[in-house]
């Protein structure tokens, strides 16, 4: 069985503080892995030596989320974060990584290539917050319908109002035509 | 690793679209695939979700960390208790507060028992799916068996809201191990018959092995975890990789499939249930005579009959209940990822506070939403009928997949 081994932190810092260098926005000790914080355009090949490189080996996808730091007390680098959580079989450890993506241009590379799993998560992040990544085979909304406008779970979204179910054109069984709306 | 973009699909004139679901009684919930078809051979698939979702990550953000355990119910609603659980452990490692002994092996109990009423449904939809319709009767009773403990506990039998932050609603109720021993040496029953009806029985067999075949490495890659994962040969369980609760001081084993096929999917579920049995007894041991919620009443709810029995509690109860930022649990600003065993795999909470009352997001790492995305690379070449029995074995929950 796979155990949790604190011991490997250790080598971890060492191997991905020379790789990324300054590249390397700062990293935070939680309480049981590593977060290291990136530029989206850094976090893709980050990802790629967190899983290629000999004795890390972060084979296993476990999540991929993002979180809006719109109204977050304490200042972030960038409005988004892509956060990507992977475990690593040999190392018995889990990492994160928090990629932080800009406001006016929320793109960074797509991971579907290096995970079957970054897939449909990617299509979720880009539905609920419209971050576009760049390089997936099928970018398209999945919980949302497909006729949706907005990014629901973005901080500047309502909880009501805009997109809410009452605005649905409704369908009346005895006349068939679309009532409400819009 | 299976490469989205070189799927080619041969149409000619044979190729006919096919619609199963969203409402269909083999779909389990609102679950859409679309197909093309070439006789009885499926060419393409493409699933659809979303049916039921209700912006629960959304909502946790309007709502105190309290009150978005009644949310976690209707994640996934065949085991609410975990969900419940999961909720609040996580909740908990965001304050830093260690819940009392007692609580810890009630949680645990709940726990397991929870993995005995979800994995029983699946076992008996999964083999019903198949056209055996009598094991569906044998496990329905038995989890109805558990339900009615459940009840018992908690109130209610489906949305069960049962833990808090730092503790539990309220303690067992009187007759509580008396009734659980009676329902577990049933259940032993249970699985030895649908040992004896299945294991070998030909029909069955042919529906099963062999069909659906996830390898380690796919499994990997797509982040599948529990019983999937682990009959796909993947040695990954949360309670022996970081154990919570009381699961470091139980002797269990974790079931281990290499097959990665149906019918190990199916093995795989029986197995656990036995595992979930001798530590559902195991824990009733350690049930000791104690508190069950965490001393400081700034950060959890007092006791129900202490509220309306003495001033200090009825002003604990009011400060943290009433809407405001002066009010409530004010967790330290960080973000935080807790993950906890529940029977589909990882339910992963990834919380970020703000230092006010409500979490400032809230992820849910649902195992069915990771766990679904294989079914196309499985269906690609395989028999329409393959269809119902591989999802039956996956055990996909609408209301955790599209929250």
């Amino acid at each position: 069985m796979i155990t949790y081994k604190p011991e490997n932190h250790l080598s971890l810092l060492a191997k991905v503080e020379a790789f990324a260098g300054d590249r390397l926005l700062g990293r935070e000790e939680k309480s049981h892995y590593h977060q290291f914080k990136v530029r989206g355009q850094d976090a893709k090949s980050l990802i790629q030596f967190l899983r290629d490189e000999p004795g890390l080996g972060f084979e296993m996808f476990i999540d991929l989320t993002a979180v809006d730091y719109l109204r977050y007390p304490i200042a972030q680098p960038e409005r988004f974060a892509v956060i990507t959580t992977l475990l690593s079989p040999t190392l018995g450890i889990r990492v994160q990584v928090k990629a932080f993506v800009a406001e006016g241009d929320p793109r960074l590379p797509s991971l579907s290539d290096l995970y079957l799993g970054a897939n449909w998560t990617e299509r979720e992040v880009w539905d609920l917050y419209g971050i576009e990544f760049m390089g997936h085979p099928d970018l398209k909304r999945i919980l949302m319908p497909d006729d949706y406008e907005g990014h629901p779970l973005r901080k500047d979204y309502p909880l009501r109002g805009r997109g809410e179910r009452g605005n649905f054109p409704v369908y009346h069984a005895t006349t068939q035509k679309p009532q409400g709306g819009v | 690793m299976y490469s989205y973009e070189k799927e080619i699909v041969e149409r000619d004139e044979n190729t006919v679209h096919m619609n199963v679901g969203p409402s269909h009684p083999a779909m389990h919930g609102t679950l859409r695939v679309k197909m093309e078809v070439k006789g009885e051979r499926i060419m393409n698939t493409e699933q659809e979700i979303g049916f039921l979702h209700t912006g629960f990550e959304k909502l946790g953000e309007h709502r105190s960390y309290n009150q978005f355990i009644t949310l976690t119910d209707r994640l996934n609603y065949f085991s609410p208790l975990s969900n419940n659980i999961g909720f609040a452990l996580a909740s908990e490692e965001l304050l830093g507060i260690t819940v009392p002994r007692r609580c810890q092996v009630i949680r645990t109990i709940l726990a397991e028992m929870s993995r005995l009423a979800d994995h029983s449904l699946c076992v008996g939809a999964m083999t019903m799916d198949l056209g055996a319709f009598t094991s569906i009767l044998w496990t329905f009773v038995e989890r109805e068996k558990l339900y009615d403990v459940f009840e018992a506990v908690t109130g209610t039998r489906l949305t069960s809201s049962y833990t808090r932050v730092g503790g539990l609603a309220f303690d067992l109720p009187a007759d509580f191990e008396k009734r659980v021993t009676a329902i577990l040496d049933s259940m032993e029953k249970t699985l030895d018959n649908l040992r004896g009806s299945f294991y070998k029985n030909r029909i069955f067999l042919d529906r099963t092995e062999g069909i659906g075949v996830i390898t380690k490495e796919d499994a990997m890659s797509y982040g599948i975890t529990g019983p999937m994962a682990r009959a796909s040969g993947v040695p990954y369980d949360i309670r022996t990789f970081r154990p919570y609760m009381i699961y470091n001081e139980l002797k269990f084993e974790v079931p281990l499939y290499k097959e990665g096929d149906t019918l190990a999917r199916y093995k795989i579920r029986i197995d656990e249930m036995a595992e979930s049995i001798s530590l559902v007894r195991q824990a009733m041991k350690l049930l000791e005579p104690g508190p069950i919620n965490f001393e400081d009443q700034k950060r959890t709810l007092p006791d129900k009959t202490s509220t309306y029995g003495d001033m200090e509690s009825l002003i604990h109860h009011f400060k943290l209940v009433m809407p405001g930022n002066d009010h409530g649990i004010h967790p330290p600003v960080s973000d935080i990822y807790s993950a906890t065993e529940a029977p589909n795999g990882e339910l992963g909470w990834h919380l970020v506070s703000d230092g006010t009352s409500n979490p400032y997001r809230v992820r849910i790492r649902p195992p069915s939403f990771i766990n679904y995305p294989v079914l196309k690379q499985l269906l690609k070449g395989s028999m329409l009928a393959d269809l119902v029995a591989i999802l039956g074995s996956f055990n996909i929950i609408a209301g955790e997949l599209d929250r």
